[in-house]
């Protein structure tokens, strides 16, 4: 029994389980706080999410809406477990989203590209970014967290001066994708058929899934993965194996940067959303990122799952009952939930030491 | 002040045995430090120095024996006791602010608050110039530690204890950084401390200056007690004698060594310390050449470590030149070293040896992974022969492991993970090895296998470079000894004419030749 609950995967497994149940807990109690009567049902809203709906043709279409917005998550959380295996913390995620998103849709409205090229342009654009945030790391020591933190605005404000060139004039969001330039849609495959005309299912499902599976490769096969890991675990070690640090750390912000960029080429690809040139906050999908993957495991795999999950549980917080609470109170709850997820690796510390421990006081008694 | 005094002593720790698992670090050890006495306490790196001094700060407790202060029975059970029984240290390193004032480090931990917590820093300068004043520590009391010299900083250091009105002082190898003007001087601080009353422990394994400023002398060897000596009853040799002891525990079969090219020629090496601004190494030069093992002995921080990090690539020289093969090296980056034919056993390894997370066989490839035999031309790792390889080394070199090739590396023990290292670096088939203290912290097993190593790579034509701060090793592996003191080095010996006081005494930097430069 001990020597299964050492293992790691195991464990992260258990301290994920645990997460979401705290975090569905506390969610509950805040609901049964501000009104007990609604909470049972609300709550059971969240976890249901698009099995709310009665009607299983409502209940396909709604799942594929999730979905939809679950592979930009992957991509994020894909981006921020990839830099951490270097141990980088690339909260700059969040910004590169930005780019990405700005790049493509910019691409696709003013220049009428297609969706390849508008999709690679996102990367590209996102990569950039990722590398001012290296070359500083490298060059000048600048922490990470810092300069992609004020990226993340910069790049939120370009964004935003950019893309009014493509808005409609009477709102504030960029125009519509499928009128103005069908081309640059992402093809659907015909996956639409399995979620009842849903047409945001598109190509974006294979490719995040692809993502992470060569994702998974590069870091569990590859040379340069064996360099990112060494480097993560053990910075010394690596500069004494003479691997080039400068250079990794600006490649892995690079291809962090670009995963990004690709996820935001993923959802405003789809047409399922649209730009608002007015926003004054970074999109979540970044930040969100960050609890997915440690929610994952910090596995590439782990990531698509608790990438769904989380997009899952947000995505419910629009069916909590808003007769009981106010329309704020589903993202209270979902950021709860997800605020949670990011303490997969202290309940694994946790569940060691009192491992250890037992095995301690064994070995004394002995 | 002179108040009725119910002991000889200030401070007493008699019979003290602490132990670790598998080692005693203190074996019935007695100090007895007398009011107003300055009192060296001298020894090897392990000989329990720290050990000890860290039992009386109570930063460990002690199995058996007793502290003693003023007679009375004392518990010490964490730092905060030792300052209140007025026990005050300054450390090799100094536990400074570096962005405060000397005024600020000097109160802090010990602010004088006023009402509504508004410190009374008027109040704290009075009381500073005051001690500075009657002990002779010039300090300036509003300049910024990072700008002062090291010197002043040890005085701010001082006056630390002084301001708490600490009565028993301990100075932690206290002349390692300081010029030969400010021993000087800390020496006459020091008599003036004890003129006034302050007992004094002053750990050191400098002779001369033991020598210089001590009543009396405790030596420890290996954890032992070895004795208390008057310093005007003594002499340096009779000292280092009763440091390094005559033991010999192992003795290394070698035939003699039949030196050919030299592989490795360094000139004029200058390296940067990292833990304080002045050079850790100074104008060294030596060669080694091939079928010889040269080793570098001297006593733990006189600048070997710069010296390998130097030499492997990792910090860049200041000044001079290194030379392998004839072929400048002095810029070449540590992968292009590693390729030219220089393994490196370095020093720490848990630090720079190993990636304690991966797996023996990824470790065992750390030096070696982007060969063609290790990684295809995709990039792709080739498992099958690494694992293979892997295996091949572990049966090779006897590395025991739970479950071999995928036994993570932070799993094993201690001696295993050396035999890894090892094992990886020999077989990398260097031109030139340099091995840091290859055999520290191991069983005397794991030791004799890793001398007869090097004694093979030097009988395979390998110029082999030993640094070591192991006496027994210093004397028995080597074909001749640099002693380094003070990033010089001072002395070149051949160890099959040398002693090991005299050894002592160079290492001690009581004894120095001019070594002829390359």
């Amino acid at each position: 029994m001990r020597k299964v609950l050492k293992n790691q995967a195991v464990q992260t497994f258990a301290a994920s389980i645990l997460c979401i149940l705290a975090g569905l807990l506390i969610g509950y109690i805040v609901l049964l706080f501000i009104n007990p009567q609604g909470a049972g049902e609300s709550i059971l809203n969240i976890i249901k999410n698009f099995f709310t709906w009665s009607r299983p043709q409502s209940q396909l279409k709604q799942f594929g809406n999730t979905l939809a917005k679950t592979m930009p998550l992957i991509m994020c959380s894909l981006s921020i477990l990839f830099a951490y295996k270097v141990g980088l913390f690339n909260i700059g995620t969040a910004g590169q989203y930005v780019a990405g998103a700005c790049a493509s849709l910019y691409a696709a409205l003013a220049w009428n590209w297609g969706w390849l090229p508008c999709m690679l342009l996102a990367m590209i654009a996102a990569s950039a970014l990722g590398a001012i945030t290296g070359i500083l790391k490298a060059y000048c020591n600048v922490n990470e967290v810092i300069s992609g933190i004020m990226l993340n605005w910069i790049a939120l404000y370009t964004a935003n001066t950019i893309l009014s060139n493509v808005k409609e004039t009477a709102s504030p969001y960029t125009l519509y994708l499928n009128k103005e330039n069908p081309a640059s849609m992402l093809p659907t495959l015909g996956l639409e058929k399995l979620f009842n005309g849903n047409t945001n299912v598109t190509l974006a499902v294979p490719v995040a899934i692809i993502a992470a599976i060569l994702v998974w490769v590069i870091l569990s096969k590859t040379r340069f993965g064996y360099e990112l890991k060494a480097t993560g675990n053990n910075k010394n070690a690596a500069k004494y194996a003479g691997m080039a640090q400068n250079r990794n750390i600006i490649l892995t912000l690079m291809i962090s940067g670009a995963l990004a960029g690709l996820g935001a080429s993923l959802l405003y690809q789809t047409g399922y959303m649209r730009w608002e040139c007015t926003q004054s906050s970074v999109p979540a999908m970044g930040f969100n990122g960050i609890a997915a993957a440690f929610l994952g495991g910090l596995h590439p795999i782990g990531a698509v799952f608790s990438s769904f999950f989380i997009q899952h549980i947000t995505d419910g917080g629009q069916y909590v009952n808003t007769n009981f609470y106010s329309s704020q109170i589903s993202d209270v709850i979902s950021s709860v939930i997800i605020y949670l997820c990011g303490f997969v690796l202290f309940i694994k510390l946790t569940m060691n030491r009192v491992i250890t421990r037992r095995e301690d006081k064994k070995g004394a008694k002995q | 002040m002179n108040k009725e005094r119910q002991s000889e002593y200030a401070i007493e720790m008699l019979h003290i045995t602490k132990r670790f698992p598998g080692i005693i670090a203190n074996d019935d050890i007695t100090l007895q430090l007398r009011h107003g006495e300055i009192h060296a306490l001298l020894g090897e790196n392990g000989a329990g120095k720290s050990t000890l001094m860290s039992v009386l700060f109570g930063l460990y407790q002690a199995e058996e024996g007793t502290i003693k202060k003023d007679g009375k029975e004392v518990q010490i059970n964490d730092p905060n006791d030792a300052n209140a029984l007025g026990i005050g240290m300054v450390h090799q390193h100094f536990k400074l602010v570096e962005c405060f004032t000397v005024l600020d480090n000097i109160i802090l931990g010990d602010e004088p608050v006023g009402k509504a917590g508004i410190l009374k820093k008027a109040e704290a300068r009075k009381k500073i110039l005051a001690l500075s004043e009657k002990y002779g520590l010039q300090v300036d009391p509003d300049a910024v530690i990072s700008d002062i010299t090291v010197g002043m900083q040890q005085r701010t250091e001082i006056l630390k204890m002084l301001y708490r009105d600490n009565e028993i002082l301990i100075f932690d190898e206290p002349t390692a950084v300081l010029t030969p003007q400010e021993i000087e001087e800390l020496m006459q601080i020091m008599r003036n401390l004890a003129a006034e009353g302050k007992s004094i422990l002053f750990i050191s394994h400098k002779l001369a200056e033991i020598m210089a400023v001590a009543d009396r002398c405790t030596v420890l060897r290996k954890g032992k007690y070895i004795g208390t000596v008057e310093t005007k009853n003594t002499t340096m040799e009779e000292l280092s004698a009763m440091m390094v002891g005559r033991n010999v525990n192992f003795h290394v079969d070698k035939e003699p060594a039949h030196p050919g090219d030299v592989v490795l020629d360094v000139q004029h090496m200058t390296v940067a310390s990292k833990v304080h601004n002045n050079n850790a190494v100074k104008d060294v030069s030596f060669q080694v050449r091939r079928g010889e093992i040269v080793c570098i002995a001297g006593i733990d921080g006189n600048g070997q470590t710069e010296l390998v990090y130097g030499l492997t690539g990792l910090e860049p020289l200041v000044g001079g030149k290194i030379l392998m093969d004839g072929k400048d090296i002095t810029h070449a980056s540590i992968r292009k070293r590693s390729v030219a034919g220089m393994s490196h056993i370095p020093e720490d390894r848990h630090k720079h040896g190993l990636v304690l997370d991966y797996s023996l066989e990824y470790n065992m490839i750390l030096q070696t992974y982007f060969e063609s035999r290790f990684t295809d031309r995709i990039g792709f790792l080739r498992r099958k022969n690494i694992r293979e390889y892997s295996d091949k080394l572990i049966e090779q070199y006897d590395v025991r492991s739970g479950q071999g090739s995928v036994t993570p590396a932070r799993s094993m023990s201690g001696g295993n993970q050396q035999k890894a290292i090892i094992a990886r670096e020999i077989d990398k088939q260097p031109e030139m090895l340099v091995a840091v203290q290859p055999t520290r912290g191991l069983d005397v097993g794991a030791i004799e296998y890793i001398h007869k190593q090097l004694v093979a790579q030097r009988d395979a034509g390998k110029a082999v470079l030993l640094i070591s701060l192991e006496l027994d090793e210093v004397m028995d592996v080597p074909d001749r000894i640099l002693v380094m003191y003070e990033g010089e080095i001072v002395g070149e010996l051949d160890p099959k004419k040398t002693t090991q006081e005299e050894l002592g005494l160079y290492m001690a930097g009581a004894k120095r030749d001019e070594v002829k430069k390359a």
